[in-house]
């Protein structure tokens, strides 16, 4: 077993007097995919919002790639451009093309030069199947393809790590697939993911292994077959039975 | 419409009552018309009181008799619709286009075919009209101040030099477009000050010193609103973002900032300035007063602008934040290229608001003795020579800012919509 690229060890959140994260112990290997599911209000995307420190954690530690995430704002810094994140919102940014999106971490954290920035910008576009939409703005764009837009520009930040905090949750249902084929193409190339979602289809097809919260806390951690075919906990069946 | 109206007069055909009722109304604005233009009462004939009110009443049911559903005539039902919707607006409508016709002779002769432009005196000025004389005669005043005459090409030239370089951002190379933000912001000020500094001041380069208290007129106007809108812009961007800072020490000082400017009126921040600030300086320490009163009005309005910039800050979607530090942005960077970009843009109304008001207190000045265009009115009414002529004088100031407003405000809108990228 190589060494886990996320490693979370008795991490407690609270938000003001609500602990919404209860001893979180995880580690995550590279190359792995991790589905993360539960309830709504089960502390799934404050989890995964801690890791690149969207969100600060009070108790115990997160390291990442190495690294402590700590107050030390130059570590969270590095820290974030390694660890790419899709939001359900999708959180374009509305004033620039859809290529000055992907290009504008690259050149102004990365320090690329802007034509070897746009070029690997188009290379992630063309990956997702947008590259004709560059000059285009997110306004001017469906919600399917902005969503597959900022999973491009996540991407040309070439990070180790990708986190989907509900990437379909805010999309009409047809445009779910060409979101998910997306995700299963990365997934496929090899890239760590650790997603929170509901699609159950995509967490058998691509997920290595599934994590189920509730009430802040990991109730079940099982390899993807084990975890759909013969649950432990009595509320990841409930869970299961309601879903599927 | 379905306007039950004692007034309406049913008839099967629509054109037949589009006849009636613009027949009507002709005849009512007719009556007005010749009685304000010509000062003929064509309805003498009857008592006086309803004499007056004649056009009203037959106006009224004449747009009574047109008010009618979908026509099929575009004319009459773009009216209907605008105007007529009902016996109210109706009314208003009616009321509107006998005042304006009413008022329109008077104003007419008052101010072109009464008044008078000849002349380089008092005298001149026989009409019972405007005495536009008067504004020929102290025009070069009302630009300049009391600026020599002879210097006036010194203000010409620097104003024209500074526009000049305000549009030299247009012509930046592809490459230099980062620097934009840099040249408008501290290169073109220092650059716009040295040269009103050394061609208006004066003092070296063989050209003479002018002393600020000289300068005036709508000159001063647009040195003291020119550099007051280029500081307090940044300045107040500085503030707003200060006021969101997590750092307390940031936070408190902007709020007190922004709390104590906003809470002093503009003119006791002026007699500060040029009265009580002089006293807490070092003997040899000296400041010219306009540099004061710049400064204090830069320091007020940034408060304003804050304030603006501060709204626009928290329009913005918490999401635009979460996603500039996911790609590992630190806080300037992502102030600089997601947050502000877009805030600035949803606040282009509320900056242009405030920048006019800076405007148009820009004659506040005069209270510590520096005239621009509203103070050399005042000056100037008072003369022996030109007594009772403030009315032109208040008029002109007034189309002058009026000018200079709308001009800033049709900018404000054309820089909306440049900036428009939502759908």
């Amino acid at each position: 077993m190589s060494d886990p690229i996320i490693k979370i060890e008795n991490m407690n959140k609270w938000f003001g007097d609500f602990q919404v994260l209860k001893n979180i112990d995880l580690s995550v290997e590279k190359n792995k995919k991790i589905v993360v599911c539960g309830p709504s209000g089960s502390g799934k995307s404050t989890l995964i919002r801690c890791i690149n420190r969207l969100e600060e954690h009070q108790e115990g530690t997160i390291i990442v790639d190495g690294t402590e995430l700590s107050e030390n704002t130059k570590n969270i810094e590095a820290i974030r451009a390694e660890v790419g994140m899709v939001f359900q919102q999708f959180n374009l940014f509305p004033h620039l093309s859809i290529l000055d999106n992907c290009t504008l971490a690259p050149i102004w954290v990365k320090k690329m030069p802007k034509a070897k920035a746009e070029e690997l910008a188009l290379e992630h576009l063309e990956r997702v199947q947008i590259s004709d939409q560059a000059q285009k703005f997110p306004g001017q764009l469906s919600g399917g393809q902005q969503q597959r837009c900022a999973i491009a520009r996540a991407l040309c930040m070439e990070p180790k790590i990708m986190l989907f905090d509900e990437p379909t949750s805010a999309l009409d249902p047809e445009m779910i697939k060409e979101v998910l084929d997306a995700m299963v193409n990365l997934a496929k190339a090899g890239m760590t993911m650790i997603v929170v979602t509901h699609e159950m289809g995509f967490a058998k097809e691509v997920a290595d292994e599934v994590i189920f919260m509730d009430e802040g806390m990991i109730v079940e951690r099982a390899e993807t077959k084990t975890f759909f075919a013969n649950p432990k906990s009595d509320r990841t069946k409930l869970f299961l039975s309601q879903i599927l | 419409m379905k306007n039950i109206s004692f007034l309406q007069i049913q008839s099967k055909s629509p054109l037949t009552n589009m006849y009636m009722g613009s027949t009507l109304l002709s005849i009512a604005i007719f009556d007005v018309f010749v009685s304000s233009f010509f000062s003929i009462n064509i309805t003498s004939f009857l008592p006086q009181n309803i004499s007056t009110f004649l056009p009203l009443i037959i106006g009224f049911i004449g747009l009574g008799i047109f008010r009618m559903e979908y026509t099929g005539i575009h004319l009459l039902d773009k009216v209907n619709k605008n105007i007529n919707t009902n016996n109210f607006n109706a009314f208003l409508t009616l009321l509107i286009i006998f005042v304006v016709i009413k008022a329109t002779p008077p104003a007419l002769s008052w101010m072109i075919l009464d008044a008078n432009i000849s002349g380089d005196t008092k005298e001149a000025c026989t009409g019972t009209g405007a005495c536009w004389t008067y504004i020929k005669v102290w025009f070069r005043r009302f630009m300049y101040g009391m600026y020599p005459n002879e210097l006036h090409w010194r203000i010409n030239s620097a104003f024209i030099l500074v526009i000049a370089l305000g549009f030299v951002g247009y012509f930046f190379k592809e490459n230099l477009k980062k620097y934009l933000a840099l040249y408008y912001v501290v290169i073109y000020p220092i650059i716009a000050f040295l040269i009103i500094y050394y061609l208006i001041s004066g003092g070296s380069f063989g050209l003479v010193w002018v002393e600020t208290g000289a300068w005036g007129g709508l000159s001063l106007t647009f040195i003291v609103s020119f550099f007051c809108l280029i500081f307090c812009f940044p300045l107040g961007m500085v503030l707003a973002l200060g006021r969101r800072s997590n750092l307390p020490a940031v936070r408190y000082i902007s709020v007190g900032y922004i709390e104590f400017w906003r809470g002093v009126p503009l003119i006791t921040v002026l007699f500060m300035s040029s009265v009580m600030f002089p006293m807490f300086l070092p003997e040899d320490f000296f400041m010219d007063k306009l540099v004061r009163v710049i400064i204090a009005i830069t320091l007020f309005e940034a408060a304003y602008c804050a304030e603006v910039i501060r709204g626009g800050l928290q329009a913005l979607p918490r999401g635009q934040y979460d996603a500039a530090k996911s790609l590992g942005m630190g806080y300037w960077k992502m102030h600089i290229f997601v947050i502000l970009p877009q805030a600035l843009k949803l606040v282009i109304p509320g900056i242009a608001n405030t920048f006019l008001a800076l405007v148009k207190d820009t004659p506040l000045i005069f209270v510590v003795g520096l005239a621009e265009i509203a103070g050399m009115l005042a000056l100037a009414k008072t003369n022996p020579k030109w007594l009772g002529f403030a009315m032109e004088g208040y008029i002109f100031a007034a189309i002058i800012f009026w000018i200079i407003c709308y001009a800033m405000s049709k900018y404000s809108y054309n820089l909306e919509n440049k900036y428009k990228t939502e759908r």
